[in-house]
């Protein structure tokens, strides 16, 4: 089959690979439809995850129709699947608690070393996103082998296009659960950092769940026009100080809730940005946490912070003095995406929340590199690149 | 049978948590732990896993020794002697094998199983396997301890290799491995076909 390899620092290509196949009794194998590129993606692209190998395939945001079931798979041939990011069990004590990416059972148990070394207690599996999370191939190619495919893949009614589920792999639950996390009630200002894909859901997401005002960071001015268009106000961090703005425009007061959607991919020209870059490209390992620390700064008393954004380790003057004098609450993590994909299915299917927007970008397969390359330079105009698998066969 | 541990300190703490390893060791066998029929057995690792399973299930799989190696990477194999008594072969660097006669040394049905080699053992060793019913319906706790003798000399260098620090991480990785095959039915692997579980490729 045909697949996007990772090969090193800005080195993806799209290569002929053997086929996945049914290793495991609940395994699947799903012919990819539609398949995005993720911002988290470009961490990869970028060289800041470890544990990546030449030839690794990448995607974790892939939908699909079953073309091969293992015995103890619940899928039927033919079906329309949507596939969680999250590898998950269903079956351990985390899962039943719907704690999904924090699976006891995802990775393989020689694959748990790094995580438990790192992080105290290895989380769930992850497609195509290095062997510190599973070194499970990703979806950016033409079939994948999904385990656990009993509790894991969502059947999509006939009729709905691929476009407006495909966002249910990732970006929409984790959008979802970044507003979620910032429990937010009635009357609530909520201040999002980066219009990115799960920013603006978070965006849409808060406004669902009954913020009064939202108020949306970036510098890409296409970003912060389509937060306009859920009814987000809006700060350009490249023409105003968000702190003081964040306050001007709440009286004093600071949001009641934020979100940092940002994370590893802080771009802007600070101090300590430059700093954090400087110690990753050197590997003295720190994160780039720009927007953490503006959110805490900036955020009420009392209030609540919600970080979807993706950290993988260490961070550097975290303002630790703030967040405790100010008594405020951080909920984070990887998304349980399991737990919201079905309630999400529905509110797609009534209409509630549009995905469709988001994409800016369709590809043939065989272009991926060009749409990885294209993602990474110019972040104002693309804001997602859907790749086909099957394009010839849709164009016709 | 933690109730029989002899507390010196006041700690709760398992012995094998101890960053003093001689008196650990010393703990474990005045109290809970049997020392192998030969050798010096002055090497102790333990590690415990939550499986969301019944005690009775989990007992009743491991108690099958020939189960053992769908889950434990470094056993080729374990030959059933007698109802006591088992062969074991496992795999050593170089593509060498270390052998013993096992023999068990305390049985309770759906709580403990404990062990310990016969005479001649490559790598003097004992050990136990108790089953705990976890708090707050998670299932059950497993605590896997292994008390062994390194061995020494050349050969024993290119064994110690495996033997001498891998037990830990072995014993880590082929609880996981257990715990996977009880909850989920099979043993998770990040391969994309045979051809990669073959090369050894996660």
């Amino acid at each position: 089959m045909r697949a996007l390899t990772w090969h090193g620092k800005h080195d993806v290509r799209v290569e002929t690979v053997d086929d996945p196949e049914i290793l495991n009794p609940r395994d699947a194998i799903i012919r990819i439809t539609s398949t995005a590129i993720c911002g988290s993606d470009l961490h990869l692209y970028d060289g800041y995850i470890p544990t990546m190998q030449a030839g690794d395939i990448l995607g974790h945001e892939f939908m699909g129709e079953v073309v091969e079931t293992g015995p103890k798979s619940t899928l039927k041939k033919g079906q329309r699947v949507v596939v969680p990011f999250t590898i998950s069990c269903g079956s351990c004590y985390h899962c039943g608690k719907h704690q999904y990416s924090a699976c006891d059972n995802g990775l393989p148990a020689d694959n748990q070393d790094i995580a438990q070394t790192l992080y105290g207690q290895p989380m769930s599996g992850l497609f195509g996103y290095s062997h510190m999370t599973g070194g499970y191939s990703g979806g950016q190619a033409e079939y994948v082998r999904v385990p656990f495919s009993d509790v894991g893949p969502i059947v999509v009614p006939d009729g709905i296009d691929d476009e407006k589920v495909l966002f249910l792999s990732d970006i929409l639950p984790t959008g979802w659960m970044a507003a979620e996390n910032a429990d937010i009630e009635p009357g609530d200002t909520v201040a999002v950092w980066g219009c990115g894909p799960v920013g603006l859901f978070a965006v849409q997401s808060a406004f669902l769940m009954g913020a009064e005002r939202v108020i949306a960071i970036d510098h890409f001015p296409r970003r912060l026009e389509l937060a306009k268009r859920f009814g987000a106000e809006t700060i350009n961090f490249e023409e105003s100080a968000v702190y003081e703005a964040l306050l001007e425009m709440t009286g004093g007061i600071g949001p009641d809730a934020c979100i940092d959607s940002v994370g590893l991919e802080a771009h802007g020209f600070f101090v300590d940005n430059v700093i954090d870059q400087l110690k990753a490209s050197t590997f003295l390992g720190t994160d780039r946490p720009h927007a953490i620390r503006q959110a805490i700064l900036a955020c009420r008393k009392g209030g609540r912070v919600s970080m979807p954004a993706v950290y993988g380790g260490f961070v550097d003057k975290f303002p630790l003095g703030a967040f405790m004098e100010k008594g405020l609450t951080l909920k984070t993590g990887q998304t349980h995406v399991q737990h919201y994909m079905p309630g999400l299915l529905n509110a797609i299917i009534e209409d509630k929340i549009d995905t469709t927007f988001l994409i800016s970008h369709r590809l043939p397969l065989e272009e991926a590199a060009e749409g990885y390359r294209m993602f990474h330079d110019d972040q104002n105009e693309v804001t997602k690149v859907v790749l086909k698998p099957d394009w010839a066969k849709t164009a016709a | 049978m933690s109730e029989t541990l002899d507390r010196r300190r006041e700690d709760d703490a398992p012995p094998s948590t101890s960053k003093d390893r001689t008196a650990a060791v010393e703990e474990a066998t005045a109290s809970f732990l049997d020392k192998p029929a030969q050798g010096d057995a002055d090497t102790l690792v333990a590690r415990t896993v939550t499986i969301n399973r019944p005690r009775a299930e989990l007992y009743a799989y491991w108690r099958d020794f020939a189960n053992l190696p769908s889950f434990m990477d470094n056993v080729e194999r374990v030959d059933i002697l007698d109802s006591r008594r088992s062969h074991w072969v496992v795999k050593a660097p170089g593509g060498k094998a270390v052998e013993w006669d096992a023999v068990i040394t305390q049985e309770e049905e759906g709580a403990v199983i404990a062990w310990t080699s016969e005479e001649g053992a490559d790598v003097p060793n004992s050990g136990r396997i108790d089953f705990r019913d976890a708090q707050g319906d998670r299932g059950t706790i497993v605590t896997a301890t292994i008390l062994y003798d390194p061995p020494a000399g050349v050969v024993g260098k290119i064994v110690a290799k495996l033997f001498q620090r891998e037990p830990a991480i072995q014993a880590r990785r082929d609880l996981r491995r257990f715990k996977q095959l009880m909850e989920t039915g099979e043993i998770a692997t990040g391969a994309r076909n045979r051809r990669l579980v073959e090369e050894g490729k996660n």
